[in-house]
């Protein structure tokens, strides 16, 4: 008999070392995390690294609703994290997790995140090292927050910065923008007015794999445009790389309940957040070949060519809008909507 | 969402745009305001005044509630949230604007009981629950939103309800058009009218402001009508004439709508009332009639207000007025920006700052 027999809900017991987190690691982590670094559960994790650069990137995830349409803070967290590290032209490979739990959470809502992180650990084909679990007193988080940490490989000969966008490149943004955010604002506000929405949550290393492999160095800026959506990830490459930016409205590939629900609340969906899709900056001769590959991929469909990077903009992303007139995209001041990852 | 996708057409836009630019105009300077702060946000969202003729200016006009709620009007509410007996209800908002002392999220912050509502109907459910305060409702709005203070106050008569008020902060926007069409400084040659409130009170009450020679227009909230707008002003502009006109027919009828008038006139009268940046109004305001005193929160729960300081340096009034442009203001993006507003203009969300903050004008 196992603790999780005895109760539906985590205690603090499951946090202080004793029996009862023995049984949680056991019972919960190790069956469904098993693997060769993390199976001995020894204080660290050894790992066999081949030799290079790794690209190394860490991120907390404290959505609310920790379930939503389209995935949950697990799958969130595993492929939030797989995408950083690809996104610098890296294979992901390792991952370290830490979950901060509330007193008091569900077991099965537990093993339905852990489920969904083994899951989307397996679609990327990376392996959980190792990981630290505490359970906290009510009220001192709320229900459950994640902690992910991800080591990959550079691919050799392959610099990818935000800080590498050139004039007379091109910008193709692979998924519909904001449908992460919108899935979230219309799973917390309950929305009946519409059907669900399901976030874009997926890990897309595979489909950077494919761009790189094909296109190599024609690509130089990969971003997800996570928290502030397209609008903030352009404004940082803009920045980064002191170029313009000129995105044009009518191409920019936003789903009708995206739109619908920026409409209804007064959100601007290029400030929404994506969670499997990417912005990429490229050689303009290889659009089409990039496009080709993304089109291929199941989650990337409606990848479009979004916009062109400038040297006449004075720095700024500006948006052609559909009346032909135009307009600049700024950083937002202050956070449009907390806690969407 | 389909409802709305003709008015955003590309192909119409691009339509629109070039009959504008098309049009035989004078080489004078022309001055339209768009007096409602949604036309505002979507002027600058859809990259209109990038795409007008050089000597054509939109200016933003005083058309958000929040805006042109004067500073005692927010001090009093202030007042309100500091009494531990009272339970302020009001839009989101009015929750970051400063007040002469503080705003209403400091004084939450204190301790304050706010609660942020989407209707004055909401109150009643918080004033069941709260037997024993007093629940006061913060009634800013125009035309668009005083029928929903009234019919609360009618379906709440009656009901045994004693701890529920309005703070009567309400306007009504022809009589500030018509100040604003006299202006010698601001030189207007038409406006764009609102929307929603063209909705509620029809043609009529502008009349007044086309017998000056001002062009007043009634145009919807999407790109194409506002486009469609801006051309009839135009050729009114261009052949001398000055009526009253609607292009947003789809929605907005002649006569308006005459219960949601009607409802406004039988809970409020019609008093001169004080605007942020304009001073008193005649006949701009609402008051609770006597006969509905019970639910007028200055009667039912008197509080002493301190005295109105004024904000240095924010330029909130002339930017209402039209005067300047948010940018001539030395606050702007400095001291002041959607994090820290010095006031209610960048606050809002239909607010002449807010709107040049976020889209920062045409990109020139």
């Amino acid at each position: 008999m196992t603790d999780k027999n005895n109760s539906e809900r985590i205690t603090l017991a499951h946090g202080h070392g004793g029996l009862a987190s023995h049984h949680l690691i056991r019972d919960i982590f190790a069956s469904a995390f098993s693997s060769p670094e993390l199976d001995p559960l020894d204080d660290a994790a050894n790992i066999d690294l081949p030799t290079g650069e790794i690209s190394f990137s860490t991120d907390s995830f404290v959505v609310q609703p920790i379930f939503f349409p389209g995935g949950d803070i697990g799958k969130l967290a595993i492929a939030g994290t797989v995408n950083d590290v690809a996104v610098m032209g890296a294979k992901p490979l390792f991952i370290s997790v830490g979950f901060i739990i509330e007193d008091g959470f569900l077991f099965s809502d537990l093993e339905k995140i852990v489920g969904s992180m083994a899951d989307e650990c397996k679609h990327a084909g990376v392996r959980i090292a190792t990981g630290d679990t505490k359970v906290v007193p009510k009220g001192a988080v709320d229900k459950i927050f994640i902690n992910t940490t991800g080591i990959g490989i550079r691919r050799k000969g392959i610099k990818l910065s935000g800080a590498f966008a050139r004039p007379g490149q091109s910008v193709i943004l692979t998924g519909p923008a904001g449908i992460h955010g919108a899935a979230i604002i219309v799973a917390r506000n309950e929305l009946n007015i519409m059907g669900k929405v399901y976030s874009d949550c997926c890990s897309l290393n595979d489909l950077v794999e494919q761009l790189l492999d094909k296109l190599g160095k024609s690509i130089t800026v990969m971003r997800d445009p996570t928290r502030g959506g397209v609008a903030t990830a352009l404004n940082e490459i803009s920045r980064a790389s002191k170029v313009g930016i000129e995105i044009v409205e009518t191409e920019i590939p936003i789903g009708p309940e995206t739109m619908a629900v920026s409409e209804i609340l007064g959100f601007d969906p290029l400030y929404l957040a994506n969670e499997g899709a990417l912005v990429i900056i490229l050689d303009g001769d290889a659009v089409d070949k990039a496009l080709r590959i993304c089109h291929s991929h199941p989650r990337c469909m409606e990848a479009r060519k979004i916009g062109e990077v400038r040297d006449d903009l004075g720095g700024k992303v500006v948006l052609k809008a559909a009346t032909g007139g135009r307009r600049i995209v700024d950083m937002l001041a202050g956070e449009m909507l907390p806690r969407i990852c | 969402m389909k409802h709305i996708d003709p008015y955003r057409q590309p192909g119409t836009l691009q339509a629109l745009a070039a009959k504008i630019n098309d049009l035989p105009l004078p080489d004078r300077k022309i001055n339209f305001m768009e007096v409602c702060g949604t036309h505002t946000m979507n002027v600058h969202r859809h990259g209109i005044r990038d795409i007008l003729p050089e000597n054509v200016r939109l200016i933003s006009g005083p058309g958000c509630p929040v805006c042109v709620t004067p500073r005692s009007g927010l001090d009093t509410a202030i007042a309100y949230a500091r009494d531990r007996r009272v339970i302020v209800a009001t839009f989101g908002d009015m929750i970051r604007v400063p007040g002469s002392t503080s705003s209403l999220q400091d004084e939450r912050s204190k301790g304050a009981d706010i609660r942020i509502v989407y209707s004055a109907l909401d109150c009643i459910e918080i004033a069941r629950a709260n037997p024993d305060k007093i629940v006061v409702f913060l009634g800013i709005g125009f035309e668009t939103t005083i029928p929903g203070h009234s019919q609360t106050i009618l379906s709440t008569k009656n009901k045994g309800i004693k701890n529920f008020g309005i703070l009567s902060l309400g306007k009504v926007i022809p009589p500030a058009m018509e100040l604003l069409a006299d202006d010698p400084d601001l030189n207007l040659h038409g406006f764009l009218a609102a929307a929603h409130v063209s909705t509620i009170i029809g043609l009529k009450p502008y009349e007044p402001v086309a017998e000056k020679g001002i062009p007043v227009v009634v145009a919807g909230f999407e790109p194409a009508d506002i486009l469609t707008g801006i051309i009839a002003l135009l050729e009114q502009a261009s052949k001398g004439e000055s009526r009253v006109e609607n292009v947003y027919t789809r929605v907005a009828r002649s006569d308006g709508n005459p219960k949601a008038v009607e409802a406004i006139h039988r809970v409020f009268e019609i008093v001169d009332s004080e605007w942020l940046g304009f001073g008193i109004i005649p006949g701009s305001g609402v008051r609770i009639r006597d006969e509905f005193a019970d639910f007028d929160a200055e009667k039912l729960h008197p509080v002493e207000v301190e005295d109105t300081k004024l904000i240095t340096g924010c330029r909130c009034g002339e930017i209402l007025k039209g005067l300047i442009e948010p940018p001539e203001c030395d606050l702007f993006g400095k001291e002041c920006d959607p994090s820290h507003p010095q006031g209610a203009c960048m606050v809002s969300s239909e607010g002449t700052c807010a709107a040049f903050y976020k889209y920062q004008g045409p990109f020139e």
